[in-house]
Formats: C-alpha cells, structure tokens, sequence
C-alpha cells in the first residue's frame, strides 16, 4: 500500500509520512543554515584570536588560520602597558558576584512580600514595581552621577556595587511569580508549627526556589560582566576598570589597533559568560518564559 | 455622601503589615535615592543653566527645551532613533518569531539549536561589539567577501552614512534571544484542541497560523514589541564602540546624544532635558503596555 503510494510522488507528499518528511526537511534547511550564522561572529572572534597579525589583514579572509598562534592570548593578556588584564578580570569578577549576591537578598525579600503578605497600600507599590520594571537604568544616568559624585563614590566600585542591594523591579516581578506557584498548604502548615515569616522564606520558599533563584543568578551574572555604560562613566583609573571597558581602551590604544590580540582578549572575556550559559541553559530559557507569558 | 469605613486591623495583620514594609524596604530605599529622586532632580537640573559645578546654578526655565528642540543634531539622533526602532520592531521581532516557529517544530536536536540561537545575546557586549566591525570591514570583512561569492558587490556598511543603521539592525537581529523565547513559551501555551478544531474545518497551515496562532500570540507580540522598542532606547556599546555616532551624525541615536551631551561637551542642562524626554517616552511605553494593549490583544476569556 505504502509502496505503491510511495511510486506516486503526489500521494505520497500529501499522506502523513510524507507531510511528516517534507516538514523535517523544510525545518533542517532553515535551523541549520541559520544555526551557522548565529555561531559565525564567535568563529571570527575565535580565528582572528589565533591569526599572526599580517594575516589578519590578508585578502581573501581566511575563517580557519593557517598557523595557529596560541601565544596571542598571553600577549594580548600582558601585552598593553597600562591596560592590566588581571585587574580588570578581578575587579569584573567581584562586582559581579557582588551584585548576584545582592540582588538575590533584596529580591527575594521583596518578591515574598508581595507574593505572600498582606498590608494596604501593597497594590499601589506593586504598580509601581511594575511601571519601573521595563525602565532602562540609562534614563536615570545624569542625576545618578551626580549622585554619585556628591558622594564622592566616582572612580570607586560603590556607584556598581550598592545599587544592586536594593532590589531590581524586573527580579522583584519575575520572582514574586515563582513565589505564587507554591501553595499556600505549606504555608499554613509552617504557620500552625509557628513558624515565622522568615523561617517560612528561609525553610519552604528559598529551597522550593532554586531554580528560579538560579535563573536570576545567571540573568545577573551575564548583566553585570557584559556592563559596559556604568563603568565607563563611573570609573576613571585603570585599576579599578573592569574587562569591557579594558577591552575598548585596547581598541584606541596605538592608532593601530591589533586585532589578533584585542580579538585574543575578547574571546577570554567572553568565555565565563558562555561556561555560565551552557550550564544553566535550561534555568535561562525557563525564566524567560516566564517573564513574558506567565502574567 | 458615603464615608470610607477603615476597618479595624486584628493585631496579627498589622504584623504581618510591618512585616511586608520591613521586607520591600530596600526595594523602597532604592526606589527613591536611585529613580525617584533622580527623575525629579533631573526635571529640576533641565530647567538650569548647569554646566559642571552645581554651586551657582541660574534657574533658566525652559530655554534648554528650546535649545534642543532647535538644536537640528537633536532632531537628527530622534530620527535617528525612531529608525533603530521601526527597523528592530518590524525586522527584530519578525525574525525572532520565525526563529520561535522553527524552534517549535518537532525535530530531534532542536534543544541544541535554541542554545546556539540563545548564544549571541548572551554574549552581546564590547567583545561582540568589536567583532562586527571587523564582519562589517568593506574591504576585508567576511560579510562583503561572502556577498562576492555570489556576485555582490556590498556597501560600506557602518563605515556608510546610509547603511549604518541598516547595519546595526542586522547586528541586532543577532541578539533577538529574549524575545525568540518570549514568542516560543507563547506559542507553546496555544492550546492544540484550537489546531485541531481549525484542522476538522479544513485550514491549511497559513489559515491556521493567520486565524489561529496570531490572534492567541498578539498578548505575547504585543510584549515583546514594547520590550524591544525600550532596548532599541539603550543601544549605547555598539554606538560607542562601533560607530560613536557617525559617520557624520548618521548613527546619533538619543542615549548617544545624551552622553555627548553630559559627558563630553559637559552641557548638562541639556544632557538633563534629554534624560527627561527619554523617561517621558518610556513611561508612555509601559503605560501602552499595561493599558492599551489589554484592549485591542486577544484575551481568553475565562472564568
């Protein structure tokens, strides 16, 4: 039956087999191709990284180097007298975790408050958690820095560092949605234990939470390593600059900017970002999900 | 006229009251030094003459506003940024909702492929940022040299006062991932007894995708078309590190305008003004998102 259905190519495309094929096809032909493009940028990162410099600028581009010359990531690392790679990575580092920490704490606080308690005037906050939650930190910039300069905290990390420890409205929104998936039983179990709202947070909500905690987490982590507008106009000295801002002054260093070894330093830098990507892909695409849909 | 009757809260629920304000604290700290306050002094600091010291300021009303507004570069980074946005909208979000339909096709390794769809946005930033200028190189770039092979000679791309916003929205189409998933978590959540109705009355697959997927997709759409309008308002590494503007004034969008403004030519009156008008739209934004978009998006109705 198959068989003779298959000779006839019309009833073949149209019988369910068939359609099932065509569509596999149809899908691969797009998914892959596409696939290529999304992965081309970091493969240029990555062969320019390894290119002696003459070759850089070698026409036709060559995407795979004929010589590979690994030791332009340690000369790009050590390579500019001013710009300290070791520094920069250490002081990236440790805003970031800074702010992970941070926002965890204040969020989570907040998220449970307005998940889980009572009190008037709760409607009224969280219409503005939400009216400030798609508000791009850029708009406040010019009275955050004098802000900030008043308090003398310009070329120092504070003006990255302490914000974080006071909540974030789209952390605050996303977690606050977690949070009201847990039912209310275990709530009321705790309570008639006598177990206070704290206890209820610390022993029933964080645990229950750790995936959407850790989504949070990485949300954080890929924020705080890849920012770039908050330390360029925050921190002057090189000592204290963290890796994007590194990255840049690579570019106007010399009027010649050289690119295998500015392309070497990027690909480490981008490396953390993409090690936390690939680790907590499931977390990440979940809790994006969430922020659109789940309303 | 009726009198609002306060009742009387048990002793348990003011507690539990204190607690809440304990809880959302920080959250309340932050939100008035690091928003609040900052909208108002910036309201304040657009109506001075505010250069650099905030000692001596003179008290000029609106002659900031009518600099700007006759300030032609100013209308030129509006233009400019309305441009980035039609272009991300339209390009952006159709691209991305391609990408969620492919993504949602039953294929085995399609997990794979979200992740490599996932990986530029996650690595958006300066080191991406540099790597485009060197794609978009005219001479020497992997973009002008694959468009050879098939006989196409390309432009200048960034380097080009007409392609350069053509070319940050192609670099941006690379970081559509938020949005893609956005989409795909929407699509996924359309219930599969309205295909299978729309399949019993015989619809092909575009009647089903137009009369279907759509109407229960506009929530969604409509979301993620205010989430990328906001981002387009905050494209300031690629400008700063690809373009700085030009050439010419012909990548100035608003947040570089801004910066120029407070930061290199110190004018930060003006700088205020903008800030100002940039958080005026974005209010209005957010008010469409939460207000007109419950009118004409198709809701379910339940309950």
């Amino acid at each position: 039956m198959t068989a003779r259905k298959r000779k006839d190519g019309v009833a073949w495309r149209q019988s369910k087999e068939g359609r099932r094929v065509i569509g596999y096809v149809l899908t691969f032909a797009l998914l892959i191709p596409l696939g290529i493009a999304f992965i081309l940028p970091f493969f240029v990162m990555l062969s320019t990284a390894l290119k002696p410099l003459n070759q850089v600028f070698a026409f036709p581009p060559r995407l795979i180097p004929e010589t590979l010359q690994w030791e332009n990531f340690a000369d790009g690392w050590y390579g500019y007298g001013y710009v300290n790679f070791t520094t920069c990575t250490w002081n990236s580092l440790k805003i970031t975790i800074n702010n992970i920490i941070g926002n965890l704490v204040s969020c989570t606080l907040a998220a449970y408050a307005f998940a889980r308690l009572k009190a008037r005037g709760k409607n009224f906050f969280f219409a503005i958690v939400l009216a400030t939650m798609l508000l791009p930190n850029e708009a406040l910039v010019v009275p955050q820095y004098i802000l900030f300069n008043k308090l003398g905290w310009l070329d120092t990390h504070l003006p990255l560092m302490v914000p974080p420890w006071f909540g974030w409205a789209f952390f605050i929104f996303l977690l606050r949605q977690f949070f009201l998936t847990i039912p209310e039983e275990l709530v009321d179990a705790a309570k008639i234990d006598g177990a206070g709202h704290a206890r209820i947070l610390l022993q029933i909500f964080i645990p229950l939470s750790k995936p959407a905690l850790a989504t949070l987490a990485i949300f954080a982590f890929i924020g705080n390593w890849n920012n770039f507008f908050g330390p360029l106009l925050y921190l002057r000295t090189p000592d204290v600059q963290t890796l994007p801002v590194c990255l840049v002054q690579y570019q106007g260093a010399y009027g010649n900017t050289e690119w295998h070894l500015m392309m070497a330093v990027a690909t480490i830098a981008v490396i953390p970002v993409l090690l936390i990507f690939i680790f907590g892909q499931r977390y990440f695409v979940e809790g994006i999900a969430t922020s659109g849909v789940k309303r | 006229m009726l009198r609002r009757i306060r009742r009387p809260i048990s002793p348990s629920a003011k507690r539990e009251e204190r607690i809440f304000y304990l809880f959302i604290l920080p959250w309340l700290i932050g939100l008035v030094v690091f928003s609040i306050g900052p909208v108002f002094g910036m309201l304040g600091l657009s109506f001075t003459d505010w250069r650099i010291s905030l000692d001596d300021l003179q008290f000029i009303g609106l002659d900031n506003y009518a600099k700007l507004f006759s300030d032609p570069i100013f209308w030129t980074s509006v233009g400019n940024t309305l441009y980035i946005v039609v272009g991300r909208v339209v390009f952006g979000v159709s691209f991305a909702l391609l990408l969620a339909i492919l993504l949602n096709q039953k294929v085995p390794g399609i997990a794979f492929f979200r992740a490599v769809y996932y990986l530029p946005t996650v690595t958006a930033g300066v080191a991406v940022a540099l790597v485009w200028i060197w794609i978009f190189n005219p001479r020497l770039g992997i973009l002008n040299y694959t468009l050879k092979q098939i006989g196409i000679q390309g432009p200048d791309w960034i380097f080009s006062k007409t392609w350069v916003k053509p070319s940050l929205i192609i670099m941006s189409m690379f970081s559509v991932g938020p949005i893609m998933i956005i989409l795909l978590a929407g699509l996924q959540g359309v219930p599969k007894e309205l295909y299978e109705s729309a399949e019993i009355d015989g619809a092909g697959r575009w009647a089903k995708f137009r009369n279907v997927t759509l109407p229960m997709l506009s929530p969604v759409l409509f979301f993620v078309i205010i989430i990328s309008v906001v981002s387009s308002f905050q494209n300031f590494t690629e400008i700063r590190v690809m373009t700085e503007g030009g050439p010419g004034e012909s990548s100035n969008v608003l947040i570089w305008y801004l910066w120029e403004n407070a930061f290199i030519f110190l004018q930060l009156g003006i700088a205020a003004a903008v800030a100002w008008i940039m958080f005026v739209i974005l209010m209005v934004l957010t008010g469409i998102q939460f207000r007109v978009g419950r009118r004409w998006v198709y809701y379910e109705v339940d309950s």
